[in-house]
Formats: structure tokens, sequence, C-alpha cells
């Protein structure tokens, strides 16, 4: 009677877990497939790592716990089966994942703010710059500034220190403002 | 030339993850500096900027209707994997169930035996000729039933025991003939039941010793044969008295 009540409590635990998960992660459908597009660079590949996170996550979702950050948890779900995929391995076998104390590869940043004051034109030329970035400066800009995450979100999500977080932060834009500076001169030598 | 005591805080302070307290100070020093306000908006327009050329890619509404289905799909696997404790427990009630009723209606069929015994027993003390064949010798008695049981017995010496056979008679169980053998130790009556096993049918014993009905019972089984002692004498004579019949089969 007792192994029958405690079944059958464990059972109504899990059916709400597995009716919210639906609730909890369909949300973030779209923007999940927008940072894979930007991690792999390939619409084909983006839907397959977000078909393979959705399963991963449903089925590890028991192991979830409730109350904490499920955004930071199913992003990292995906960010780690990017890794382990063909296209990841390849990126991480090419550039470092931890480009820290990688201060010679960083080009240097003239100090002309006017010179990249942008335009709406100029968002080709940003998405350009974001594409050709290290994929670890490309994934924490897109962290903190498309989905917003707080510096503790994007520490849990990319599995690195606070510190860590804001320093790479602090090399992604310097690199992406000397990219779309260059990218600037060369459009306007062009013209 | 952006002021460098601020430089390395002011990604945190338009990311807001700046300390109220250097927030608050920064944001005064904005407002006095030119160099720091123009390289602060240039790195707003460049998070702004990101921000905008960031949100590129839209997934297809088919590959998130499958992404969905997917999700419930499998929601009836992650439903049976948990109903499966529940299955099982369900199973194992139904086979403790069975056990039950299988064990109470063993329980149930032996007691039936005892009855029936216990009323032979009782019918032939009752009975003004409680024996057919009249006789303490047993080489008068186990001839007697030669022809009247399709089956034969070896019956024990009892001179040095405290038992006597009285006699036998024909008696029948479930609707097979059988021997009914009568003894008596001190002034208590004993009666010994030989069956053919496959006559009980329904009616199973097991070899043990029982009471019932204030009659104490010993059954046992052997070369086909069923053996039933049941009297109102002490277990300890039923069982002599067993052992002595077993001695002799």
């Amino acid at each position: 009677m007792t192994a029958a009540w405690f079944t059958l409590v464990c059972v109504s635990e899990e059916s709400l877990l597995s009716g919210s998960f639906e609730q909890l992660a369909m949300p973030h459908f779209e923007r999940l497939y927008n940072f894979a597009c930007w991690l792999t660079h390939d619409r084909q590949e983006a839907e397959d790592l977000v078909q393979e996170t959705y399963a991963k996550a449903l089925k590890g979702f028991s192991s979830f716990q409730q109350g904490t950050n499920f955004r930071a948890w199913i992003y990292k779900i995906l960010r780690n089966a990017f890794l382990t995929s063909r296209t990841g391995l390849k990126v991480t076998a090419t550039v470092p994942l931890d480009l820290e104390g990688d201060e010679e590869n960083l080009p240097k940043i003239r100090e002309t703010p006017e010179s990249i004051l942008l335009q709406r034109s100029d968002r080709e030329l940003v998405q350009k710059a974001l594409e050709q970035l290290p994929v670890a400066y490309r994934e924490v800009l897109l962290l903190c500034e498309v989905e917003e995450m707080s510096y503790q979100e994007i520490s849990a999500t990319l599995s690195i220190p606070m510190g860590t977080v804001m320093s790479r932060l602090s090399r992604a834009r310097r690199a992406l403002r000397t990219s779309v500076q260059t990218a600037q001169v060369q459009k306007m030598q062009g013209a | 030339m952006v002021c460098e005591t601020w430089n390395d805080k002011l990604d945190a302070y338009l990311d807001g993850e700046l300390p109220a307290g250097e927030e608050r100070a920064l944001g005064e020093h904005l407002q006095g500096c030119a160099a720091c306000a123009a390289e602060s908006l240039s790195r707003v327009q460049l998070k702004r900027a990101v921000h905008d050329a960031g949100q590129r890619f839209t997934p297809d509404p088919a590959f998130r209707a499958r992404i969905q289905k997917n999700i419930v799909a499998k929601q009836p696997a992650h439903w049976s994997r948990f109903w499966l404790p529940v299955l099982a427990t369900a199973m194992v009630l139904l086979i403790a169930g069975a056990i039950t009723l299988r064990v109470n209606s063993v329980r149930r069929g032996e007691q039936q035996l005892v009855s029936e015994l216990a009323d032979l027993h009782v019918a032939t003390l009752a009975s003004s000729n409680p024996v057919d064949v009249v006789s303490t010798e047993r080489h008068t008695v186990k001839p007697w039933f030669a022809g009247k049981i399709p089956f034969t017995f070896n019956l024990p010496e009892l001179k040095d025991s405290p038992f006597v056979l009285m006699g036998a008679k024909v008696s029948y169980l479930n609707q097979s003939p059988g021997a009914e053998l009568i003894f008596s130790v001190r002034q208590h009556r004993i009666s010994v039941f030989i069956f053919q096993e496959r006559a009980l049918g329904s009616l199973r014993a097991d070899d043990a010793a029982r009471s019932g009905l204030s009659f104490n019972v010993r059954s046992w089984s052997h070369d086909g044969l069923q053996y039933f002692v049941i009297g109102d004498a002490s277990a300890q004579d039923l069982d002599k008295l067993s052992e002595l019949l077993k001695a002799a089969a």
C-alpha cells in the first residue's frame, strides 16, 4: 500500500515535470535556434543542434533543479552539444576556446569613437564582423547583447568564472570594434 | 582620451553589472567628462548594433512544430517510464493476491479434507459396527482388503507398542475406496486412512502435522498412497503410530 502510494506520488510529480518542460523550454526556441545558427553558420546544422538540445534537455529534465536558471541550463546543453558536434570539434581544434591572455592576436583599437558611430545600414557590417569573431568571443557577445544575460547567467552557461566573463566580453568587444572599424574604412574607401 | 580610472569599468556600467556605489560615481563622472561620455555613447551604440544584428535567424514554423511534436511524442515514453513502477507494483500486488488466493484455496482444501476425515472417524466410532473386520492380527486385516480396495499396504508389528489394532473397514473419500484401520491407545481411538493419492483430487494434503476440530492429524504420502492418522489421542501418540506405519511401508 505504502509502495503504491509512493509510486503514485512520484508519477504525479514526474507528470507535472514533463508537462512543465514544454512550458519552460518552448519560449526559448526561437532564440536557441538563432544562437545555434550563429555558432554553426549553417541552418541545417543549427536545426540538428536545436533538436539534439531539446531531446537531451527533455531526457535530463528530471535532473534539472527546479527554481534554478532554466535558460542558462538549456543554453549550456546547446553549447555542449555544439562543442561535441563535428563543426564544434573542428572550430575548437583550430581556435582555442580559452582566448584569455591572447593579447597579441587582438587588433589594436584606434581611440577614435567617432569612427564607429554606426548607421542602420551598418547592420550587415556588424553581422559580418560577428561572423568573423572566434566562437569564444561570438558566443559571449551574443549571450550578453542578444540574450541579455547577466554575467552570472553567462558564467553558468559557459561554465567559466565571472571574472573570465568580464575579461572575455571586453576582448570580444574590442575585437568587434576593430573589425567594424576596418570594415567601415574599407566601405568608405570603396565608395 | 578616456579616463584610465573608469575605462575598465565602462562595460560593466553599461551592462548594468557595476555595484551601486561605483555606478553612481561613474554616472556623475560621465556628466562632466566629454571623452568618457563619447566613449560611453560609442559603446552603447555598439551594444545596440550587436543586439539588432544578432537577432538574425528565424526558424521555420514547421521546424518549431516538429520539435513541439517530438516533445509531446516523447511524453508517453516518459509516461511509461514512470508508470512502469506503478504497473510493476500492480503486478506484484496481483501476484501476491493470486498467491494468497492459492494459499487460501489450498488451506480451504486441507480444512475440508481434515473435516471429511474427522467426520469419517467420528462416524466410525459412533457406529454400532465400527469395523467390518474385527481383528488384532495384522495378517488377518491386510488380506481382508484384497479385492475390496484397488491397492495394498503393509501394517506394522505392534507387539512392543502401546497401540492395539482393533479392526478395519472400507471407507470412501471423494467417492474412492480406501482402507480405514482402527487403533486404540489407552482409552483413545485412532483412525488410519489410506487412499490413493490420485483419488483425492482437489482434496490435497501435504506431509504435515495439523489439528482440527479438536483432533490431531498426521498425513504423508508414500508410493502413491496418502496416509492420514486422526484421533483425539495426543500428538506424541499420533507421531509414534505414524512412525510405525512409515517403517512398515
